[in-house]
């Protein structure tokens, strides 16, 4: 009981992700502004940012239905700390595992977005509602494709937990490989879900100012964007497990965390750099684009998985 | 044809795609535009009457005002009607300066532009990259000038500071820097893909419709009307430089920005041609202070477009009229044909491709009566008496205060 209350409260749970999300904000950050020729935020930034807001007035529309405009910030949070428990980190196990905690990870991952259209949609102001739709219609674009490469592996190992998963490639080190072009669906897929360029279109400032948080103000925006730096972390470690699941063989959990927190960064870097790469898509061309090319490439990748199950060794 | 299922959306008048206030009423049939309402008239400054309380050299200070970014190209409209009035004929040295400041203020200008375009359809680098450039042509303005926005070189009569020969190799220099990276844009504004995706086939305005809306400027040639004041009505010294005025077919955003990219290369040619032709001897002749009575037209090439001022004197030392028509007034009409149809997504964009200068279009204002069917309009006299009694009404009084300066002079 006490250690599932500290796997929750503390490591991997709250407190981890929160420290580590302001990281996480602060490294997209300075990378990008460094891309651009800029010399970016101080590394307390975030930190300073979100006690700011925190001490701002909290404003609730009049016209907004007060009580979901105020859970859905921390039903994001909750939703987007929540997959980190399912997630493998400092050992081949997570601290919960079941067979079938993949879907439940997607899932959670899902709600948070299902929150942003909730909070956005009962603000009752135009541009939270459009950017609410746009945000659930992007939604419809991605997911497909991200749901298909994550399981595609899941498929190969013949397993429905994170924690079977990773451990069948730790001791299969070479199948890794058959996973690379589902890897690179997903990161892009994943560009989408978290809404950075080329596909943040639902929070576009320049048409629709701030999109589905346009009305959240003071704390309730402070969670918002709390959670969705979470959101990036968890999202960010959901990959990790799936494609890149090294050294959770060895002995120290210190150094799998290390190992672990490196691939992160890597893989944040990485999604920094094309989201200072290219212009905002718009709505029609990013769908175009998911179900034009991601969505036969994550199928493809479950075919070729299909198959290889059949054919290598186990 | 409005569909009760359609939202309305106000862009504006604050809005952060909006610079500027200004009201655009969208309703958008799900993420289509299906009807723009615009509205001016949000930033109203008086300065047309302004300009005829003051004297002619004051004037020339209000008339830099009008604009952030074309200052030159308002003080030199105005300032060549009224030399036109005063039949005054200003040294060849005051005409190439005023043409090299010209020049400088378009490629800063059509930089400025490139980055907005690029902040409206979210690409952040482009703009961080172009406003890191634009500080090298700001630099060398301010290094001419000594400012980097109201430059205050023109006077009745030819220009206020002359060029060094140091100032010209900075010049130079600035020149070779700039064309490299103008050549970089280039390559980026053909082949990015993203980029191309958001800009060709959004805001299409046909060569007919730039004709009948009356479009000027970058909007009008990137729909291949060749139209440039520069080269039909050569004003200072326009004549006796070689450049081709850039068009393009696409007669999309596209096309809008190639324009103003092939007219910064343009420019940069006629940077180095000024500095090469450059003649000796004074910069400026005397002017009357009283401008004899007469009325003049004056037409001039801003990075936005056609300007035009209109000037009519009365013999005293103040202006009996100013009439000022920007730019942007002449390409406001043809924003609502090029948003008809097309996406909430590419809006910004849109209304950024004509490089809008609000504050510098909102110039008329006519205040009716509106009680009964009165015809009077208010006049000067009576818009201050108005002013002084709602402030008095909100417990205001300046009229002690008034009394005690007067005492005191």
């Amino acid at each position: 009981m006490l250690k599932a209350i500290f796997y929750i409260l503390v490591f991997p749970g709250f407190l981890f992700l929160f420290m580590f999300g302001f990281i996480a904000e602060y490294v997209d950050r300075k990378l990008c502004a460094r891309f651009q020729n800029r010399i970016g935020p101080p590394w307390f930034q975030p930190v300073a940012d979100f006690i700011k807001l925190i001490s701002k007035e909290k404003i609730i529309p009049q016209e907004a239905d007060a009580t979901i405009f105020i859970l859905m910030p921390l039903l994001a949070l909750a939703a987007s700390i929540a997959p980190i428990l399912y997630i493998p980190i400092w050992s081949e196990h997570a601290a919960f595992s079941f067979d079938g905690d993949i879907i439940v990870v997607l899932y959670l991952l899902t709600v948070t977005k299902l929150a942003y259209f909730l909070g956005g949609w009962y603000s009752r102001s135009v541009y939270s509602m459009i950017g609410a739709v746009r945000s659930l219609t992007q939604l419809f674009a991605y997911e497909v494709p991200l749901f298909l490469c994550i399981l595609a592996p899941a498929m190969l190992a013949d397993t429905w937990s994170l924690s079977g998963m990773v451990s069948f490639y730790n001791h299969h080190l070479g199948y890794w490989f058959c996973n690379i072009l589902g890897f690179a669906v997903a990161l892009v897929s994943l560009l989408g879900k978290l809404e950075k360029v080329p596909f943040d279109i639902p929070e576009a400032e320049t048409e629709i100012v701030a999109g589905a948080f346009t009305e959240y103000s003071g704390g309730l925006l402070a969670m918002l964007r709390m959670s969705l730096n979470i959101e990036m972390v968890t999202g960010v470690s959901l990959l990790v497990a799936v494609f890149l699941p090294f050294g959770l063989k060895l002995h120290s959990p210190a150094v799998i965390v290390l190992i672990y927190l490196a691939e992160v960064f890597l893989i944040i870097a990485v999604i920094t750099l094309l989201r200072s790469l290219f212009a905002r898509l718009r709505l029609d061309q990013m769908i175009n684009f998911c179900w034009k090319y991601l969505a036969p490439l994550a199928l493809a990748q479950v075919v070729v998985n299909l198959i290889l199950k059949g054919v290598l060794p186990r | 044809m409005h569909d009760p299922r359609d939202v309305q959306v106000p862009i504006g008048p604050q809005h952060p795609a909006l610079k500027e206030p200004e009201s655009f009423l969208i309703s958008l049939h799900g993420e289509k535009i299906t009807d723009a309402t615009i509205k001016l008239g949000y930033n109203h400054r008086g300065i047309e009457k302004g300009c005829e309380e003051r004297s002619y050299i004051r004037d020339l200070y209000l008339v830099e005002r009008i604009c952030g970014i074309c200052s030159h190209s308002h003080s030199t409209c105005f300032v060549q009607a009224v030399e036109e009035i005063a039949g005054l004929e200003i040294p060849p040295r005051a005409k190439y300066i005023r043409t090299l400041i010209s020049e400088l203020e378009r490629i800063h200008s059509h930089l400025l532009w490139l980055g907005v375009a690029g902040h409206e359809v979210g690409f952040d680098t482009l703009l961080m990259y172009t406003w890191r450039d634009r500080e090298v042509v700001m630099d060398v303005l301010a290094l001419i000038s000594g400012n980097r926005v109201n430059y205050s070189m023109n006077t009745i009569g030819g220009v206020r500071r002359d060029i060094t020969p140091k100032q010209k190799e900075e010049v130079l220099k600035a020149t070779g820097i700039l064309e490299e990276r103008t050549k970089y844009y280039i390559w980026l504004a053909q082949n990015e893909s993203t980029l191309l995706e958001r800009l060709s086939k959004v805001g299409t305005l046909s060569r007919d419709d730039a004709e009948r809306l009356g479009a000027v400027g970058p909007t009008a040639r990137a729909s291949g009307i060749a139209h440039d004041v520069r080269k039909d009505d050569p004003y200072a010294a326009y004549a006796e430089l070689d450049f081709k005025v850039i068009t393009a077919n696409q007669c999309d955003v596209y096309g809008r920005t190639l324009v103003r990219l092939g007219e910064l290369m343009e420019s940069y040619s006629m940077v180095r041609q000024i500095m090469q032709k450059l003649p000796d001897g004074p910069i400026s002749i005397k002017a009357p202070r009283k401008i004899p009575a007469g009325q003049a037209v004056s037409r001039y090439e801003a990075p936005r477009g056609e300007d035009f001022h209109y000037v009519r004197s009365n013999g005293t030392d103040k202006p009996d009229r100013v009439k000022v028509r920007a730019p942007t007034l002449a390409n406001i009409q043809a924003v609502a044909k090029m948003l008809e149809g097309g996406y909430l997504a590419d809006l910004p964009i849109v209304i950024a491709a004509i490089d809008p200068c609000f504050s510098c279009t909102d110039r008329l204002i006519s205040l009716r009566q509106t009680d009964a069917q009165s015809k009077n309009t208010a006049t000067w006299e009576s818009l201050r008496l108005k002013g002084i009694e709602w402030y008095k009404s909100k417990g205001i009084d300046f009229s002690s205060l008034n009394k005690k300066l007067a005492e005191s002079l």
